[in-house]
């Protein structure tokens, strides 16, 4: 809902006065600082004055608070969080709660994003997230993005054919039904691209089918266009269990970091990443 | 690296622009906003104001455009959907005149002269004055129309039939005016017109009367709301500020937060969407008078099942486990609170008579309000796995331990 004027650190009734056009000129300086930060082309130094200085705007009253020393705080104002989405992810009575470690922070933020604004419904998740602001979010997402926690061992070979079929899917993709390959926006090494790019590796199967299944019957959205859920409907009987159980059997890499290298030309238009720039 | 250090440049400058001018714009503002003709000014004033009435608290589905409404409201009498009060000619109030809109916060009256389900606070906004209401329809006039139509509302046997509303107002309704109280302080007077008026606070923390009537009853019970309930304001025990200094009243206002805990349910909703945004000097007022509301001694409507001595002991026992396992990491072995997680110990949400507050807050968890005072609120995880049984014993345990002394509590008077 209307959280911009919050979240770019001056109370919307302010916004109508004179200032405003320097107030909107500055907003967009920072909306475009802080989506080149997620881009990951700075270094980590200049990245965390920034996200101290995007947090400090977002609150001009409490500057303090955001100096306060890095985790101190955080650890336990998102124990909330830490509770269900333990380091490798857990199956619990109300379905699976995945990992969130490590992810890309710009993906992390746009799925609670998505939660507040219900396009994905979890009626925990779209609890927990009502009354956050946005930066408040992106901190959030930044904090578990940073986190780096070992991976669960991976499940069992499928038989051959499920096998074959979910390594061509993600590998190559399949030409004729219009599906582009994973590896082509997930990364070769299939651990997400920066930023908003999530890895597909050490996660079991029933997350990877429940995930593609929830896109196909359109309880799951992400921003438009939403491409996941366009590849969703392509994708045919067999298709999401032999993806699932392809990549729930693959080791994860040594070098489990998203890609800094920006997807180059994405396969189709996804209101998730960000175009490249000209 | 150059393009690196102007961005940084940029930014730096921008923040402090940003900053300073907050400042002095805090500093100036009210002043501002009295003085300064021109349309920017009027529709800053009425955006404020809105925000105030929190018009698009009920006005905007979950994840919806503002104001376009959409909002399935549940009542005892069916379920009302929020009309579109976008300026959309169709499907919104774009062909209504200020007039048609002053009448309708005034007196209840749709545009087409029909009556208003009083689901709409309006004999709240009945006392808002009609500057206050042309601020606020110039205001919602220039928002972005949004074409969207809403189905009806969903309403039982009678209360479908719209025209009998007008019996309803023949005979609970009468359109009002707030006069100013001369033996009180213009802080009072402008804090009762906040609070009975756009702020529309008896709305919810007061029980309604026969078919939806507001009730005078200084001593009435408060009303429960999405599964809360919403305590009455003249109980300090309970969600009065009588016993608070105003500076403390105005900043919990503000932030949603005070050293004992925070808002939470549909009240984090409130001061998330309205009540951070308070000028200080409204905040002062609206402490002021909720302050200076005489105390009462309010009792529930619930009925707590008495439990025997034994009974009593068990519970207490088997709730000192649960606690220990579950939550004195966070909230203490002595129910102090630690790292943020509010005390349990002389919490009032804790130790009102209705147990459902304290229940839906274990179950659900949540966040604080994330306000401009508290912009990074802790969190409680949710315990959706204890039983009825588990969840009860450890309410009586938090209800019984460290100078708390309030009753046991059953499964039976927990929501379910």
């Amino acid at each position: 809902m209307a959280t911009t004027g919050a979240a770019c650190g001056l109370p919307r009734r302010r916004k109508g006065f004179i200032m405003q056009p320097v107030f909107r000129r500055c907003d967009r300086v920072i909306d475009r600082v802080a989506a080149r930060m997620m881009r990951g082309k700075y270094s980590s130094v200049f990245r965390s004055i920034h996200i101290i200085l995007f947090l400090a705007l977002a609150a001009p009253g409490t500057i303090a608070v955001a100096a306060e020393p890095e985790d101190a705080g955080m650890k336990h104002r998102v124990a909330a969080c830490s509770a269900c989405h333990s380091p490798e992810g857990i199956q619990m009575e109300a379905g699976y709660v995945p990992r969130i470690r490590g992810k890309p922070a710009g993906y992390l933020y746009n799925q609670l994003v998505n939660y507040q604004q219900r396009r994905r419904r979890n009626r925990s998740m779209n609890h927990m997230v009502a009354h956050l602001s946005h930066a408040y979010l992106f901190e959030i997402a930044q904090y578990f993005a940073d986190q780096r926690t070992p991976y669960p061992a991976p499940a069992a070979q499928p038989p051959a054919a499920l096998a074959q079929r979910g390594r061509q899917l993600v590998r190559e993709g399949d030409a004729d039904a219009d599906v582009p390959a994973c590896a082509g926006c997930h990364g070769q090494r299939l651990t997400g691209v920066q930023p908003n790019t999530p890895g597909l590796v050490g996660l079991p199967r029933q997350y990877i089918m429940g995930q593609l299944g929830a896109w196909q019957v359109g309880t799951r959205h992400a921003a438009a266009p939403d491409c996941m859920a366009h590849i969703a409907g392509r994708l045919q009987g067999g298709d999401i269990a032999a993806v699932a159980a392809w990549l729930a059997a693959q080791p994860v890499p040594n070098n489990t970091r998203p890609a800094r290298e920006p997807i180059d030309e994405p396969p189709l238009a996804c209101g998730s990443v960000p175009k490249p720039e000209p | 690296m150059r393009q690196r250090a102007e961005t940084g440049a940029l930014i730096l400058r921008c923040a402090a622009v940003k900053f300073l001018s907050s400042i002095a714009l805090a500093l100036i503002a009210p002043n501002l906003a009295l003085t300064a003709p021109g349309a920017n000014s009027d529709l800053a004033q009425g955006e404020y104001l809105a925000r105030m009435g929190n018009c698009a608290g009920c006005h905007t589905a979950p994840g919806g455009e503002p104001f376009a409404g959409g909002l399935r409201l549940e009542s005892g009498y069916g379920a009302f959907i929020t009309p579109n009060i976008t300026p959309d000619a169709k499907t919104g109030i774009g062909d209504w005149s200020a007039d048609d809109f002053y009448r309708a916060l005034h007196e209840g009256q749709r545009a087409d002269g029909t009556p208003m389900y009083p689901a709409c606070p309006y004999p709240n906004y009945t006392h808002v004055a009609r500057d206050d209401i042309d601020a606020i329809y110039d205001y919602l006039q220039s928002v972005r129309p949004i074409e969207q139509d809403q189905p009806a509302h969903d309403l039982g046997f009678p209360y479908r039939y719209r025209s009998l509303l007008t019996i309803w107002q023949a005979l609970y309704f009468e359109p009002g005016k707030s006069h100013d109280n001369s033996a009180q302080s213009a802080d009072w007077n402008r804090g009762r017109y906040l609070v009975e008026g756009l702020g529309h606070c008896n709305a919810c923390h007061r029980a309604r009367g026969r078919l939806g009537s507001m009730q005078d009853a200084a001593n009435a019970p408060g009303a429960v709301i999405r599964g809360w309930y919403a305590p009455p304001l003249a109980d300090p025990a309970q969600a009065g500020l009588q016993d608070m200094p105003v500076d403390q009243g105005a900043a919990f206002l503000q932030t949603g937060k005070r050293e004992h805990g925070a808002m939470m349910g549909p009240m984090a909703d409130v001061v998330f969407e309205s009540l951070q945004y308070l000028r200080n000097e409204d905040a002062h007022a609206m402490a002021t008078y909720l302050h200076a509301i005489p105390t009462q001694d309010v009792d529930s409507p619930i009925r707590l099942i008495g439990l025997s001595e034994q009974g009593r002991e068990n519970a207490m026992a088997e709730g000192r486990a649960i606690y220990a396992d579950q939550c004195a990491g966070c909230h203490g072995d002595d129910g102090r609170g630690e790292h943020g997680a509010p005390a349990l110990a002389g919490n009032r949400a804790v130790t009102m008579d209705d147990p459902r507050n304290a229940a839906n807050m274990i179950r659900e968890g949540g966040f604080a309000a994330a306000t401009q005072g508290n912009p990074r609120p802790h969190g409680m995880p949710p315990f959706y796995d204890l039983s009825d049984r588990e969840l009860a014993a450890v309410i009586t345990f938090i209800r019984g331990s460290w100078g708390n002394n309030a009753a046991p509590v059953t499964a039976s008077n927990l929501p379910h």
